[in-house]
C-alpha cells in the first residue's frame, strides 16, 4: 500500500478550479518531486494534503488517502492530530515561517506540547537534541535566540527540526529552498536526503526549480495549469521526457541546458563602464560595516558584465552605487558619455528585481512607459504616443496592453513593461538587479532572450546582478565574482566556469543543482 | 537602554513644559478675569479700589512674564498656588477630586480593553462571514454614540426602567456601574478596530500555517501566536486614547453628578479659575506623557526585535 495516494483531487477557489482531478502517490521512504511553475498548482496540490488550503479553497472532489484512511473525510479537529505527527511541513519562506516574537526553543517544544509528548525537561532535552540534529552549532543558546537572530540557513534548519520533531512518515517541502543562497540550498537540501535515511521519512518536494527535482527525487510528478502532465521515475523522464511541456521546461532551465558561452566580439567601442576601487561602508553600531570593500572591473561597451555572489556579498550596493543611487565610501564610477545631475538617468537606467513592486499599480502601462519620456520632456504627446507604441513593440508585448493596469499583466509581462520603461529615454547601460530572479524558468528564458536581442539592436551596455550561476552563465559575456564585499575571481565567463582559481567560486558552481543527464 | 530612558525622560519633560506653557498663554488671553467674576458681585458692595488691592493681593498686577516664571516656578516645586475661587490651595482640590476619577478613569480603561479584546477575537475566531461582519460593525457603531446621550440613555434604561441600579444612594460599586461603561463605550471603538484589523494582517502571516501543520487548532494559534504579534498597534492606539478618557470623565462626571478631576475642571472653567485649570491642564498632560512612555517601553518586551534597536 501506498503512503500517500492522491486519486482525482480537484480544487478550486471561490469556484475558480485550481486542481482538475489529479492522481499520483508516494510510497514510504520515497522522494517524489512536485514540478511546475506558478499557477501549475502544486503548492495547492500540497497544502491540501495538510487540510490547510487559504481562505475561499474547497477540495471539490477526489481522495486523499494517508494510509488508508481518506483525509478529505476527515473534520479539521481530526486533521490536528495528524499535523506534525503524521506529515510534517518545510515551508518555503523561512524569513517569514516563524513566530517573530517566540524563541527558537519554545516554536520547536510547541509540537510535543501540542501532541502531549514528555513533559517540560524531557521537551527541553529533545529540543536540543533536534537543533544539534540539524546541525547548528551550539544547540542550547539557539533554543534561547529569536528567530531574527538566525541567517535564513539557520532558520530553515529550524523549520526542518520542527518538521522531523516527531519523526512523521511525510514531509512536505513546500519549495524549501527556493529563498535561500545556492551554496546554503545544497547544505539544505543535504540535510533532507541524511534525516530521510536516517528516519525513513518519505518526502514529497514541491519545487519550481527541475534542477533541484532532477538532483533530488526518485520520481517526478510534472503539473501544469492543474494537471498532471508526466509522471515517472526522475533518470526516466530527465532523459527521455514524453510530455511537449516537460521537455520544454527542461530546455528553457539555465542550469540543465548546454548553451555555449557568449563571447564578446572586439568592438573597438571602449569600456562603457569603469569602477575602480569602489568601497561602500555603513554605520551599524560602534564600528562600521563595510558593505563593498574595494571592487574594481570594466564592462565593453555592448557587452554584459555579471556580479555573481550570495546575499551579503555587496553585489546590489555595488550596482546602487554604479547606477548613482548610492554615494560611494571612497572609489570612483566612470561612465564615458552620461551627463551629470538628472541627466544622468538618460545615459544609465535601473531594472528591478521584483516587477510586482517596482510598477505604480494606478497607473495604465503607457503611462507608465511614458513617464521618463514626460520627465525629460522628449517630444510632444504625438511623438511620445508613437514612441510608447514602439517600445511595447520592442519587449514583445501585444498592443492592447497600452491601457491595462500593471495588476492585469502576468510577471513576466510586468518584467517587459519595467524594461521598455528602461528603454525609454534611450539609455546606453542598463544595470538589472536580479531582474529574472522572481520568475518562472519559461518565462525567465523569454526574457533572457529579449535582454540579448535588445543588446545586439541597440548596443546595449548590461549589468547584470545576480545570484544564480544557471542564469549568469547564459547571458554574461564577463563575470566578477564576489564574496563579503570583495571580487574573488574575474574573468570571461568561459574562463570562470571552465577553470575557476578560487575555492569560493568552485564551490558556488559545485552547489548547483545538476542532473546526470 | 540608559541612553534610551534619558532622552525619553528629557523629551517627556519638554512635552509637559510645553503643555504648561500653551496652556497658559491661553488662560492669559482669555477674556474676562476671575477676581472680577468673584468680587465684582454687586451683593459685596466692594468699590473698585478694593477690588484693586484684592487683584494685587492675588498677584494680579505683576508683568506677564514675571507672572509667568512664578507659575512655572511654582509648579517645579510641586506647589500649584491657590483657587481664586475657593482659596483653598489648588493641590489639596486636585487630592480631593483625584482618587474618585482614577478609579473610574482606570476601570473604564480596562472595560474598553476588555471590550475590545472581545470584540477582536471573537471576529478573527469566527469564520462565518456575516458573523464576522457583524462584530466588525460594533466598533463604528461605538465610536459614533456621543457620550453625554449615552450617559442619559443608560440611567434611563438601568435606573428608571429596569430600577436595576439606583441614581441616588447605592454602593460605591453601584455607583460606579453606569459611568464606567459610558467611558469605555467610545474608548472601546478605535482599539477594537485596530486590534481586528491587526489580527488580520498577522493571520496573513506566512508562520501562521506553520504553526497549523504542528497540528495546532484555530483558537491555539489566536491565542499564543497572533495576539501577542497583533497587540503593538492596538497598544499604541490604546496609549493614544487614554488622553480621551480625560476628556470623556468631565462629561461623565458631570452627567452622572459624581465628584473628581472633571466636575472640577468643569467648575474651574464655569469660574475662570485659572491656577486650577492650569493645573489640571498640566496634570493631564503628565498623565498622557507617563501613559505613553510606558507603552514604549513595554514595546520591546512584547517584541524581541525591537529590543536591539532601543539597546
Amino acid at each position: 500500500m501506498s503512503l500517500l495516494d492522491i486519486r482525482d483531487l480537484a480544487v478550486s477557489y471561490g469556484g475558480r478550479p485550481a486542481v482538475r482531478g489529479i492522481s499520483f502517490s508516494v510510497e514510504p521512504k520515497e522522494v517524489v518531486a512536485l514540478v511546475g511553475e506558478s499557477g501549475s498548482g502544486k503548492s495547492t496540490t500540497a497544502h491540501a494534503i495538510m487540510g490547510l488550503l487559504p481562505p475561499g479553497g474547497t477540495v471539490d472532489g477526489g481522495r486523499i488517502l494517508l494510509g488508508d484512511a481518506d483525509l478529505t473525510s476527515w473534520s479539521s479537529r481530526r486533521m490536528e492530530s495528524v499535523r506534525g505527527t503524521r506529515i510534517g511541513l518545510v515551508p518555503q519562506d523561512p524569513a517569514n515561517s516563524l513566530n517573530p516574537v517566540k524563541t527558537i526553543g519554545a516554536q520547536i517544544g510547541e509540537v510535543f506540547r501540542l501532541h502531549g509528548r514528555g513533559d517540560r525537561r524531557t521537551i527541553r532535552r529533545r529540543v536540543v537534541e533536534l537543533l544539534a540534529r540539524v546541525g547548528l552549532s551550539d544547540p542550547e543558546t539557539r533554543a534561547r535566540q529569536y528567530p531574527h537572530e538566525l541567517s535564513g540557513g539557520m532558520r530553515q534548519r529550524v523549520l526542518i527540526a520542527i518538521a522531523i520533531a516527531l519523526e512523521p512518515q511525510l514531509i512536505i517541502a513546500d519549495e524549501p529552498t527556493s529563498a535561500l543562497d545556492v551554496t546554503v540550498q545544497r547544505r539544505i537540501l543535504d540535510l533532507i536526503d541524511d534525516l530521510r535515511a536516517e528516519f525513513g521519512t518519505a518526502v514529497l518536494l514541491v519545487t519550481h526549480d527541475l534542477g533541484v527535482a532532477a538532483a533530488r527525487s526518485d520520481r517526478l510528478v510534472v503539473m501544469k495549469d492543474g494537471l498532471v502532465e508526466e509522471e515517472g521515475p526522475t533518470s526516466a523522464v530527465i532523459a527521455d521526457p514524453r510530455a511537449g511541456y516537460t521537455a520544454r521546461l527542461l530546455d528553457d532551465a539555465p542550469a540543465l541546458s548546454a548553451r555555449e558561452f557568449r563571447t564578446a566580439e572586439p568592438g573597438g567601442r571602449g569600456p562603457a563602464v569603469v569602477v575602480r576601487d569602489l568601497v561602500k561602508e555603513f554605520r551599524t553600531g560602534r564600528r562600521p560595516f563595510r558593505a563593498v570593500d574595494g571592487v574594481s572591473f570594466e564592462v565593453a561597451a555592448g557587452t554584459t558584465h555579471a556580479l555573481v555572489g550570495e546575499s551579503g556579498s555587496g553585489k546590489t550596493t555595488t550596482a546602487r552605487m554604479v547606477a548613482r543611487f548610492a554615494e560611494p565610501t571612497s572609489g570612483t564610477v566612470e561612465i564615458p558619455g552620461a551627463g551629470p545631475g538628472r541627466l544622468f538617468r538618460r545615459h544609465v537606467q535601473l531594472v528591478y528585481q521584483n516587477p510586482y513592486g517596482s510598477l505604480d499599480p494606478r497607473q495604465s502601462i503607457a503611462e507608465i512607459v511614458e513617464e521618463p519620456l514626460r520627465n525629460f520632456r522628449l517630444g510632444d504627446r504625438a511623438a511620445r504616443r508613437t514612441r510608447v507604441t514602439e517600445l511595447l513593440e520592442r519587449v514583445a508585448l501585444p498592443r492592447d496592453v497600452a491601457g491595462r493596469r500593471p495588476r492585469e499583466l502576468s510577471g513576466g509581462q510586468r518584467q517587459r513593461v519595467a524594461i521598455a520603461r528602461a528603454l525609454a529615454a534611450g539609455p546606453e547601460v542598463l544595470v538589472l538587479d536580479e531582474a529574472v530572479s522572481a520568475l518562472d524558468v519559461t518565462v525567465q528564458a523569454q526574457i533572457l532572450d529579449l535582454l540579448e536581442r535588445l543588446q545586439r539592436d541597440l548596443g546595449l551596455t548590461y549589468l547584470f546582478i545576480s545570484h544564480d550561476l544557471a542564469v549568469v552563465r547564459q547571458i554574461s559575456h564577463t563575470i566578477s565574482v564576489m564574496n563579503e564585499g570583495r571580487i574573488v575571481e574575474s574573468g570571461t565567463t568561459r574562463q570562470v566556469f571552465t577553470d575557476p582559481c578560487h575555492p569560493y567560486t568552485r564551490e558556488l558552481l559545485a552547489a548547483i543543482p545538476e542532473p546526470v543527464r | 537602554m540608559a541612553r534610551y530612558l534619558l532622552r525619553r525622560t528629557a523629551q517627556a519633560a519638554f512635552v509637559l513644559w510645553a503643555a504648561f506653557t500653551v496652556a497658559y498663554v491661553l488662560l492669559q488671553l482669555l477674556p474676562g478675569d476671575s477676581i472680577l467674576i468673584k468680587f465684582q458681585n454687586p451683593e459685596l458692595g466692594l468699590s473698585p479700589r478694593q477690588i484693586q488691592e484684592i487683584r494685587a493681593y492675588y498677584g494680579g498686577d505683576v508683568s506677564p512674564l514675571e507672572s509667568y516664571a512664578t507659575t512655572l516656578l511654582g509648579f517645579l516645586r510641586g506647589g500649584f498656588g491657590y483657587s481664586i475661587d475657593t482659596g483653598t490651595p489648588v493641590v489639596e482640590r486636585l487630592a480631593e477630586a483625584l482618587p474618585a476619577t482614577a478609579v473610574l478613569a482606570g476601570s473604564g480603561f480596562l472595560l474598553a480593553v476588555l471590550i475590545a479584546v472581545v470584540i477582536a477575537f471573537a471576529a478573527g475566531h469566527s469564520r462565518t462571514s456575516w458573523i464576522r461582519g457583524a462584530l466588525l460593525a460594533v466598533p463604528s457603531l461605538f465610536v459614533s454614540v456621543p457620550v453625554f446621550w449615552l450617559g442619559i440613555l443608560l440611567i434611563q434604561v438601568f435606573s428608571f426602567r429596569l430600577g436595576l441600579v439606583p441614581v441616588i444612594g447605592g454602593s460605591a460599586l453601584q455607583q460606579l456601574v453606569l459611568p464606567v461603561l459610558t467611558l469605555a463605550v467610545p474608548i472601546a471603538a478605535p482599539i477594537a478596530q485596530v486590534l481586528a484589523r491587526s489580527i488580520d494582517r498577522v493571520q496573513a502571516q506566512a508562520f501562521v500555517p506553520v504553526v497549523a501543520a504542528k497540528g495546532a487548532s484555530r483558537w491555539w494559534i489566536l491565542w499564543r501566536h497572533v495576539a501577542r504579534n497583533a497587540a503593538l498597534p492596538a497598544l499604541t492606539v490604546a496609549g493614544v486614547t487614554f488622553g480621551e478618557l480625560i476628556a470623556g470623565s468631565v462629561v461623565t462626571e458631570t452627567v452622572f453628578g459624581r465628584n473628581g478631576i472633571g466636575r472640577l475642571t468643569e467648575q474651574a472653567v464655569n469660574a475662570q479659575d485659572t491656577p486650577v485649570m492650569l493645573a489640571v491642564v498640566v496634570l493631564a498632560a503628565a498623565v498622557f506623557v507617563l501613559v505613553n512612555f510606558a507603552v514604549d517601553v513595554l514595546f520591546p518586551v512584547l517584541d524581541p526585535r525591537l529590543r536591539a534597536v532601543t539597546g
